[in-house]
């Protein structure tokens, strides 16, 4: 078994942290140019022919930054239920998709078409209104659609269990990246934030608790890393390994945006203040798709059978 | 990242499954069963049969994996460790015996032993035909190990051993001890230490089991008093103990943590099989699946640490899986108590499963304060993968 990843996976990581470092929300157009919307787009339709992997690389990043686009909605959940003429135009930069799957949609301000389930098939939704609505995490907004028509038939429904375990593991990543930047955050604050006389970080009160937050999020890491190599194969083990990391990541990353609230003081209680923003994306991650709760009572399925 | 099997691999794993179907010896009889001393005859006769067994894998080429082959190992990556770690447990065959030899002793001989040091002791580790035992903690020593004061007076051609150890693992049927004393009186805390290796059979060594909280006595306290060790049996320099102990100590978090991981994985199977048998409520069930996740994290986070590129002695981040592992062991086992309900008080005869969960739920208790207590591990995350200051 080997984790390492690729020189190539690497260099694409610094690249994207510098990236979205100095671009919060950049625009569908930019990140075609960048080469990411088509990550794993074939090369023949325009893509980079890579796979999840390397889309992992990027969601974990854009988890990090609190990117504001509709990468995950479009790369991880909608683009394999696109016919190819379609993920062409992803890979292009023209289209931008979020999947409708219940009365709360995703990335409505942003995303240029939308997809929904009507029996069982996959259609666009074309003339519908939408309506943004105030959320929490304002860095995912939710909305509604209302009105509107079938277009064009995407795919057959069966696709939908590919399309969630997707879904969760992107959001792994993305809780991944996210908490790892609160950890980064209160870490470097307790080096420095001196009371009675010395660095907070040298009283355990404040140490121990980072360190019980470091092995969570690496433990999630491992998580999020073996769904993604998961889907990056075909492997069959690939929903539970989702189910498990979004389960144990989401927990991590809200935790740790917790811990590091409370390890800056005043400070990290400020609208100023970054974390305030991480924290409503960790538990935006939390409340998506499915809670950690909801999908330990699957997983307990898969290992216990039915309950009572 | 590519989480199969190589080729290789897979060859080396369906040989061991298939050495394994035909060798494996009969699970033993648990302890728990027995009247207390009934139990020592008993552990005296499964340590014999352990180090028969620990001899086979040795025979078979199954010892010593990762040493290199001039030493008698494998010389194999560490991924293969992690595969016969899990065929073993797959099997429910025992480990070998020589734990402390294989994993601590021997690797940290390798690093900074002599060559008559590595001629006449690391093949004898890999057969078990040497068990050695680790004589670092005191009674006025124990997360701050830099406080001991069992003294080594070199004489001549040998040091003078004085002095007493506490909670030392398989002392008892040890042939060889890996020491950390004082061998320079004037000296304090970490400077002034030397590690040697000392023959258990030598004039002046009493070991004393002590009995643990399980009733089994796995760890002892021993006096030294005028021991000699010959100078050649110093490991590493003389007044550097420190730095080798630290090495040994790495080596003990890092290295365990695939078959710490192999260890959980059957334990959490017979969880399950457990909560099949007695039945468990929803918030039981939302219990053994967090577990679960918690097992699979551990597992992959032990792969991920170790196919990072390093200089062959692990890192600090061993300290993660060993942290990671004793509490998961603890909140499984007392999971397990939940779902045995009052029976889980019973002993002997009438002890569900043979008592195998009633005793390693107790023994989960020393998992925490053994190889680094859960506090000081924490201490050295936050303070040498975070980066924190340090707290004293
Ligand atoms: C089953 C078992 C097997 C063992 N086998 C061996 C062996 O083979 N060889 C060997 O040499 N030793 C062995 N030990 C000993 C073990 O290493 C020590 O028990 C351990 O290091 C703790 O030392 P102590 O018992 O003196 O407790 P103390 O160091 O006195 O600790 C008591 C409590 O104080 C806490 N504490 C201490 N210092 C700090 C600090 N700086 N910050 C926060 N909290 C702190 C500890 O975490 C602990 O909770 C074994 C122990 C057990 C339980």
């Amino acid at each position: 078994m080997d984790f390492s990843s690729t020189p190539e996976q690497e260099e694409l990581r610094a690249g994207a942290r510098g990236y979205l470092a100095d671009h919060p929300q950049p625009s569908w157009a930019e990140l075609a140019a960048l080469g990411w919307t088509g990550v794993s787009v074939p090369e023949a339709d325009g893509g980079a022919g890579l796979g999840f992997l390397e889309e992992a690389v990027l969601f974990e990043e854009m988890g990090r930054a609190l990117t504001h686009a509709p990468y995950w909605s479009t790369v991880a959940v909608v683009l394999p239920a696109l016919p190819a003429d379609l993920r062409a135009e992803v890979a292009r930069g023209e289209a931008s998709w979020t999947l409708a799957t219940g009365p709360l949609v995703t990335d409505l301000d942003s995303a240029t078409r939308v997809a929904y389930v009507g029996g069982d098939s996959i259609w666009e939704l074309v003339g519908a209104d939408r309506e943004v609505l105030q959320t929490n995490d304002m860095t995912r907004p939710l909305g509604v659609v209302s009105g509107g028509e079938a277009g064009r038939r995407l795919s057959g429904s069966e696709v939908l269990p590919r399309l969630r375990t997707r879904s969760l593991t992107a959001l792994s990543l993305e809780a991944c990246g996210v908490g790892a930047r609160a950890l980064e955050l209160a870490v470097d604050h307790a080096g420095q934030r001196l009371q009675f006389g010395k660095p907070i970080g040298t009283y355990q009160a404040v140490a121990h608790p980072l360190a019980t937050t470091l092995l969570a999020l690496d433990l999630g890491r491992s998580l999020a890393l073996f769904a993604a190599w998961c889907i990056a194969t075909d492997d069959p083990r690939a929903a539970i390994a989702a189910a498990a990391a979004k389960s144990h990541c989401a927990e991590a990353a809200v935790a740790a945006c917790e811990r590091s609230i409370q390890v800056h003081g005043g400070i990290g209680f400020t609208w100023e203040h970054v974390l305030h923003r991480l924290y409503k994306r960790a538990l935006g991650i939390q409340s998506w798709e499915a809670s950690s709760e909801r999908l330990r009572a699957e997983i307990a399925e898969h290992l216990l059978g039915r309950g009572i | 990242m590519d989480l199969r099997d190589t080729p290789d691999e897979e060859l080396f794993r369906s040989g061991l499954r298939a050495w394994l179907g035909e060798n494996r010896p009969a699970p033993a009889a648990d302890v728990a069963e027995e009247e207390a001393e009934e139990a020592a005859e008993e552990e005296a006769h499964r340590d014999a049969e352990r180090r028969n067994w620990s001899r086979r894998l040795y025979d078979a080429g199954y010892s010593g994996l990762t040493w290199p082959t001039e030493h008698g190992g494998g010389g194999r990556p560490s991924g293969y460790e992690a595969i016969l770690f899990d065929e073993l447990a797959r099997a429910g065959a025992p480990q070998h015996l020589g734990v402390i030899g294989l994993g601590m002793v021997g690797p940290t001989i390798i690093a900074v032993g002599t060559e008559p040091q590595k001629a006449s002791r690391l093949e004898r580790i890999l057969s078990a035909d040497e068990i050695w035992c680790q004589g670092f903690s005191e009674p006025e020593a124990g997360s701050d190990l830099s406080a001991v004061t069992t003294s080594a007076r070199l004489e001549g051609s040998h040091f003078v051993v004085n002095g007493q150890k506490v909670w030392s693992s398989y002392a008892h049927i040890a042939d060889w001890c890996l020491l950390l004393a004082r061998s320079d009186p004037a000296s304090e805390r970490h400077a002034g230490l030397t590690c040697l290796l000392v023959e258990m059979t030598s004039p002046g060594i009493e070991v004393r089991p002590l009995r643990q909280l399980t009733g089994e006595a796995e760890f002892n306290e021993i006096f030294f008093s005028g021991v000699e060790v010959p100078v050649e049996n110093v490991l590493g320099e003389v007044g550097n103990g420190w730095e080798v102990a630290m090495t040994t100590l790495l080596h003990e978090r890092g290295t365990l943590g695939f078959s710490l991981a192999a260890g959980l994985g059957v334990t959490m199977r017979r969880l399950i099989e457990l909560a099949g048998d007695r039945g468990a409520t929803p918030v039981q069930r939302d219990a053994i699946a967090r577990e679960w996740v918690e097992l699979e994290a551990l597992r992959y986070t032990a792969y991920r640490h170790l196919s990072t590129p390093e200089s062959g002695v692990p890192g600090p981040e061993g300290s993660l899986l060993k942290l990671q592992w004793s509490e998961a062991n603890q909140r499984i086992t007392k999971l397990a108590l939940e779902l045995l309900g009052p029976d889980a008080q019973l002993l002997e005869g009438n002890a569900p499963y043979g008592g195998y969960w009633q005793h390693l739920q107790l023994r989960s208790r020393g998992n925490t304060i053994e190889a680094g207590t859960s506090e000081i591990l924490r201490n050295i995350l936050a303070e040498r993968v975070l980066g924190l200051p340090r707290s004293r």
